[in-house]
């Protein structure tokens, strides 16, 4: 029974106000983490909903944006291969920005304009509106999906997360916490054992020193019947018969 | 680095592609190497993939668009690909409409409600 998995250790007190010291720490980071692993689920939650929100969006604003791609390509005519040559820089970037829930960094993108836009001149012969429409359509989907994308990131970050904090409060739970209350519980039975043994130890010896005192009075009654030692002790201050010394 | 801005590529048939460079998010970089890809119908799996795989690499790139119907295609690649960064967005292209069920994020999120919505 006591040699199933416990810590390692010698069981004296120290020992056992260690382990309770490390059980009550255990516990506190058991709450704890409960707590985290609770702030992250509920983020979780919400980051869900919004995912699912949002693609749905999606779904419609790049129908919308294909829409206008197939208007313009009719009033302007080719110009795909145009555009896909004619890319040099980028003119929208995202940035990544951290942020913080419950200690887990979140990267969240943020999208913003650099530079000019280089397909200025496509359609400036005709079509220009309808580019600049679908120019617009398409910068709203981008926006859509850089926000899109940051919860995406959320999402994939706070489910290894969730993962690494329900792993540690399991652990916590079902391993260590057992282990210590084991510990303790092998402390403690070993340190009763020893106080029983210390108590039967004592009573022995009691016995013995109660034998020895009967085993010697025994023996002074013995020699007082014989009359080798008798209850009057002289006593020297009331000796009378004691002759004075005079030098 | 976290200051410097980064990019958004696409991987995508043409018409996605050129709308996408319309918004403005095409790049060339210095190796003359574009930052989206055309994928049209002759296009072979296997260049597909080394593309996903090189934007997945390059350290500017922090979200990858990719048309539903090509990500089919890689799936499995996509699917190996689980660190946040760079994200992988599955965006319908013109041919083919969106269907969430086929979405790798999206099948990980309904795993997590069971079904309830």
């Amino acid at each position: 029974m006591s040699g199933r998995d416990r810590i390692a250790i010698f069981p004296s007190r120290m020992a056992l106000t260690t382990m309770k010291a490390r059980l009550k720490g255990a516990q506190k980071g058991h709450s704890l983490l409960k707590k985290k692993a609770d702030a992250l689920q509920m983020r979780f939650r919400s980051i869900l909903k919004k995912i699912v929100d949002t693609k749905e969006l999606m779904g419609e604003v790049m129908k919308d944006a294909a829409f206008s791609l197939t208007e313009a390509k009719f009033v302007t005519g080719e110009f795909k291969q145009e555009v896909l040559q004619k890319v040099t820089k980028a003119q929208c970037k995202v940035r990544d920005r951290k942020d913080n829930v419950a200690g887990v960094n979140i990267p969240i993108f943020e999208l913003y304009q650099d530079g000019k836009d280089a397909n200025e001149h496509i359609g400036l012969g005709r079509g220009g509106q309808k580019l600049t429409s679908m120019k617009q359509y398409y910068s709203k989907a981008i926006e859509l999906l850089v926000n899109l994308a940051s919860l995406q990131t959320s999402f994939i970050v706070l489910d290894e997360a969730i993962k690494i904090t329900n792993r540690r409060v399991n652990a916590i739970e079902h391993v260590i916490i057992p282990k210590l209350e084991r510990t303790i519980a092998y402390i403690n039975s070993e340190l009763d054992e020893r106080e029983r043994e210390e108590f039967f130890r004592l009573k022995k010896i009691q016995e013995k020193k109660k034998q020895a005192r009967e085993r010697h009075e025994a023996n002074i009654a013995d020699l007082k019947a014989k009359g080798v030692i008798s209850d009057n002790v002289p006593n020297m201050l009331e000796d009378e018969h004691d002759q004075d010394l005079l030098f | 680095m976290a200051s410097r801005g980064k990019l958004i590529s696409i991987i995508g048939d043409e018409e996605t592609c050129v709308g996408f460079l319309m918004g403005g998010i095409g790049e060339m970089n210095k190796e003359r190497q574009p930052n989206f890809k055309v994928v049209d119908k002759d296009t072979p799996v296997s260049e597909i993939e080394e593309t996903f795989k090189t934007f997945v690499k390059r350290s500017d790139i922090a979200i990858i668009l990719i048309n539903q119907n090509v990500a089919e295609m890689i799936r499995h690649e996509i699917d190996k690909h689980t660190s946040s960064i760079p994200a992988v967005l599955e965006i319908p292209s013109k041919d083919a409409p969106y269907d969430p069920s086929k979405d790798s994020i999206l099948k990980r999120a309904k795993g997590m409600f069971g079904g309830s919505d």
